[in-house]
Parts: C-alpha cells; structure tokens; sequence
C-alpha cells in the first residue's frame, strides 16, 4: 500500500482506534503472533518463487543452477515443444488445452449452474438437487478420474457410455483414446465435477433478487427466458464473475484429474500446464524447464492477483 | 407485509383448466430436473455396485445386470485393504492428513488475530501480500523446495516431514484471508474493553476470539481437511517413500498395474471417498457457509 493512502483509510480493518492510526511503533505482539505464518510463507512460498523464475533461466541440473541458458528454455517453451504450444491449424498442446478449458468448461459449469439454480428454487426438492449436485465437491478428483474412467471404459459390458451408445449402433468408441474427443471427454467431466459449486453460489445469489421485481416483470408478460436473461443473469452477474474467475484459477491449477485420468494422453495430447510442469520437471528431470512452466503458471495468475487486491482495498475504503 | 405479499403473489389458479396448465407447466422443470440427478447420480452408483460386485461378475456383464441377478461380495474390499497395501495407505491418509488440519489452524488463527486486532506498521500491506499470495500456484514452490528437502538430509521427504510442512504453508494465505475477514466482524467493544481490563493480547485471542470465531475455523478445518485428504499432486512430489504414501498416490499406482480390474479399482475409489463423505454430510453446514464466506466476500 502507497503510503498516501494509509493515513486516510484508517478503518482498513475495522479494528483501529479513531484516535490513533494503525501502525504506530513496531510491535512485539504481531511479531509473536504473525513470526510462525511469516517463516513458513518466506520459506516454502517467497523464496522457492524467487528461485524458480532465476532457474528458468538456467539449465537447472539436478534442481540447481548449474549452468544459464538466457533465454533458451523460455524459446523452446514457446517455440520448439509442439507437447506445450503448436500453433497451426487447429492449435494443440497443453498451454491451448488450457484455453479449451477456460473457454468451453467455465462458460458451461457457470451456465449449467445458473440454470440448476433457477430451475430448482420452483420446485419443493431443491435441497435435494443442490446436494446430489454438490456432491462431487467434497470427492478426491482422483476418485472422480476413477468413476468417469469405469463411465468411459470402451467395453460395452462396462463402461456406461458405450452400453447406452450401443442401443443405438454406435461404437463402441474409446473417448479417451482419439486425440480427436480426450479434451472434450475431459472438460465434460471437470463440468460435471464442478457445476454443484456453482449452483450453490449462485443459488444464494438468485435467493437475494426481490421476488417483487420477477413477479412484476410476470405481471408485465415476460416469457420466463427473457426472465433469466433479462433479469437474474444482470442481477447476479458480480456473483456469476466471481464464480468463474474461481473456476479459471481451478483451470490454470488443474493437475489430478489429467494425471489419474490419462497421464496426458494419447501422446501428449490432454496435457495441461500444470500437468506438463509435473512431467518436464520430475519425471524428465529438466528443472530449468520446468521452473519455466511453472513461472508461467504464475504469470497467468497474475491479473486474477491484480484483480484480488483492487478489490479488497476498494472494500476497505468503503469499510 | 402481509398485504404487500397479497398485492403481489400468483393468484391460486381456481379452475381445473387453470390447476391442470400449472402442472403441465411445470412438467419440464421435474423432466429436466430428474434428468440432472440421473447424470449427477448414476456415475458413482455404478462404481459403487461394482465394488460390491464379484470380478467375475464384472468381467462378463455390466454393473446395472444386478437389477435383474443381485450378487454381492465383500471380497474385493477385503482385497484392496489387505493385500493390495490400500489398509496402510488409508493410515497414510490420515497420518498425513491431520497435522497438515491442524498445524495451518492454530498457525493461520494467529497471524489472522494479529492482522485484525494488533496495530503495527505496514499492517495493511501484509494483508494484501496475502491476498497476493492465494493466487500463487504450488508449482513455483516445488523445485527449490524438493532440491532443499534432499540436500538437507533431514530426511523430510522420506518421514511425511516435507508433506506436512508444505501443506502447511501453502494452506495459510487462504486460511489467514478467511479468519482475518472473520475476525474484523467481532464486537470492537467487547475486544477493547478487556484490553482496558488488562488483557493481553494472548488473553484475548484464547478467551475471546478463538471462542466467538468457532462456525469460520470450523469452515476453514473442514476444507483443509478435505483438501490435504483429497490431494494427490503434494503427495505425489513430497511422499517419496512407498511406506508413507496416502491413498490417492497408492490408487493411482494401482492403475497402473491393474488398469482393467474395476472390481479393485472401484472399492479403492470409494475407500478414498468415505471419510470425505461422513465429513461433508455430518458437517455440510459449516461447508457452505465457508464456501460463501470464501468466493463471495
């Protein structure tokens, strides 16, 4: 915080006597209370952050910076591993997987959430459809791999998908084995993994909407799609923003589900960032590279950062 | 109240047309609605039945034939626990789980009490360094720290010591926003005038925050708990040891050898998803209001 701006927004935290600013004189009592979260944060969080984006510059043998490189991992990363970015007709590799995701897995889950939630406040089971819904929440995402590679499984006395496919002559087909469906097989399971979180999100928003103002926009003669177009999405859209920003933090951190689900297969064609900084560092090795794709994750994080802060000093002004 | 709701509800429908054009209406909204719970539901239902399954059965037919020929066995439960090491992973799960729950609750609450009650310098810029940090992925943390763990020779990546310490870590910006937000809606009154009695700070964390902010550490417990349960990717790079690996990573080994053998794999599966569920279901209250308090502040 600017030092400009400490003086007049005194009740940041509510807790400050109107008579004195906050902070005046070192403390003996936040060091004791903040000294263990504050050691850990510079320890595992700050420093290896600092050190990472210098070894992505750097061969990074056995983890250390053994020999610079300049910018040749940063080149490679971007140019010369079709595994991570090949840009052409269609784009592939992990970085454009990630934005599949982001495009075609936040819109869905956002839009599949809002539709649930609207449709289950009119009837008397709406706990009931939030719960089953929401369930997926509180399973590991490995557990979730499991019961979507039993649903996918390509033998038709097995896997629910090709049973049902099969009453109707088609397949049986190995979703998760074509190149061709792997991301598509994967982004409607990570929908359906998710949607439940934004129901309830949205659920409590929808619940906050005067029912004044729908039953006027009925009594008017609106069709109930211009209802929820018209009406809640504008209404909730902060809840809805904050909601899929959520999700696309989820997407950029996105790792089990890959790993238990296709290691990134066939080939390297479901790979995601998170999923190929995992296999270029560690089971490959190259730590230069990797610490690569790992300071690109977080760069991509950054205007979601950005966006955290300007939010909570707004707030605190307004406190 | 009353007469505000009377000019603006639905008026009854009084004729049976009326009534009958209401549920056709409606018919839809349950349509679509059972179509959701079957797509949400069914999945999990049928790695469920086949964990109870005998192999032999799920070899030859689908799992929905038990509608018709019910056959049930414990035997692959038995198998995943005994001899397939799941029964020890399970300890892992916990062993690991549960100072990576605690350690961040007591270490969080401390640091959250200091932002929101204790004055000093730069206060408000540390909190917004933490803010920062929730954004920050594991990944920049795992080469320095793995290289670290084994020149130190410490041993930590073979004893759970590194996987407690980074869970640890990482679940602190989330937990010190989460209770911080909390702890600034205490009564200001209640808190300054023990401090005019004479309270120290450390009295009135014990005897007056902790208590009162009981529902949020309640909320932030359950979601680390779940998390660390939950995690594969941590465990995956701070377990390197077979005899300390929690149940996701022996699971996903299991995979690997017996990537067909859904009787095995199912039963692993739904051992990792037992202890989320009682937690979830015994304490989905605390869950939600978290899930609020964290995503819409």
């Amino acid at each position: 915080m600017t030092a400009a701006s400490s003086p007049a927004s005194t009740p940041v935290t509510g807790s400050g006597e109107q008579s004195r600013a906050p902070g005046h004189g070192f403390s003996w009592a936040a060091l004791l209370f903040l000294g263990p979260a504050g050691l850990l944060l510079a320890v595992f969080i700050v420093f290896p952050a600092i050190y990472t984006a210098f070894l992505s510059f750097n061969r990074g043998r056995g983890g250390e910076f053994s020999e610079w490189v300049g910018l040749d991992n940063w080149i490679r990363l971007f140019t010369q591993d079709p595994n991570f970015l090949r840009i052409g007709f269609p784009p592939s590799g992990a970085l454009w997987n990630n934005v599949l995701w982001i495009i075609f897995f936040v819109s869905f889950t956002v839009l599949f959430g809002l539709i649930i939630a609207v449709m289950a406040t009119r009837v008397k089971y709406e706990a009931w459809v939030k719960g089953i819904v929401f369930l997926p929440q509180a399973i590991a995402a490995t557990s979730l791999a499991i019961i979507w590679r039993f649903v996918y499984s390509p033998d038709p006395n097995t896997g629910l998908l090709n049973a049902v496919l099969g009453i109707a002559n088609v397949g049986p087909l190995s979703v998760l084995g074509n190149p061709a469906t792997v991301n598509w097989a994967l982004i409607a399971v990570g929908i359906w993994g998710s949607v439940g979180f934004a129901t309830v999100i949205l659920s409590a928003a929808i619940k906050g909407i005067s029912s004044e103002v729908l039953e006027a926009a009925r009594v008017d003669g609106a069709t109930e799609p211009q209802i929820f177009w018209r009406i809640i999405v504008p209404m909730v859209s902060l809840p809805i923003s904050v909601v899929a920003v959520t999700l696309l933090v989820g997407v950029i951190k996105l790792f089990d589900l890959i790993f238990v689900m296709t290691t990134g297969g066939p080939g390297a064609s479901s790979r995601v960032i998170a999923f190929s900084m995992y296999q270029e560092a560690f089971p490959s090795g190259q730590f230069g590279y990797g610490a690569a794709i790992a300071v690109v994750m977080l760069l991509l994080l950054v205007p979601v950062m950005i966006f955290n802060i300007r939010r909570f000093r707004a707030e605190a002004v307004q406190q | 109240m009353t007469a505000m709701q009377d000019t603006t509800a639905k008026p009854e429908p009084r004729t049976f047309s009326e009534r009958l054009a209401r549920i056709v209406g409606r018919g839809p909204t349950h349509l679509i609605l059972g179509l959701i719970a079957l797509v949400w539901l069914v999945p999990s239902i049928g790695l469920l039945v086949t964990s109870f399954r005998p192999s032999a059965d799920m070899r030859s037919t689908g799992w929905w034939t038990v509608l018709f020929e019910p056959r049930f066995t414990t035997a692959n439960y038995e198998r995943v626990l005994a001899s397939e090491g799941i029964g020890e992973a399970f300890l892992n799960s916990l062993f690991i789980t549960i100072p990576s729950t605690i350690l961040p609750l007591l270490i969080a609450s401390m640091a959250a009490f200091a932002l929101a009650w204790v004055r000093f310098p730069f206060r408000d810029t540390v909190f917004l360094v933490i803010v920062a940090m929730l954004m920050v992925p594991v990944q920049v943390g795992f080469i320095p720290t793995v290289t670290g763990f084994r020149e130190s020779g410490t041993g930590l990546l073979t004893n759970y010591g590194a996987v407690w310490l980074t869970h640890t870590a990482w679940a602190l910006p989330f937990g010190i926003f989460l209770l911080r937000n909390f702890f600034i809606t205490l009564p200001k009154d209640l808190i300054e005038a023990a401090r005019i009695d004479g309270a120290s700070n450390v009295g009135i964390f014990r005897t007056i925050v902790l208590p009162l902010s009981v529902p949020a550490i309640a909320a932030y417990g359950i979601f680390q708990f779940l998390w660390v349960w939950n995690d594969l990717l941590m465990s995956l790079i701070y377990a390197q040891r077979n005899a300390i690996q929690p149940m996701t990573v022996k699971v996903t080994q299991l995979l690997g050898t017996y990537a067909t053998e859904w009787s095995l794999l199912s039963a692993a599966a739904f051992l990792i998803m037992i202890v989320p569920l009682i937690v979830f279901i015994s304490l989905q209250r605390f869950f939600v209001q978290g899930l609020l308090a964290g995503s819409v502040k």
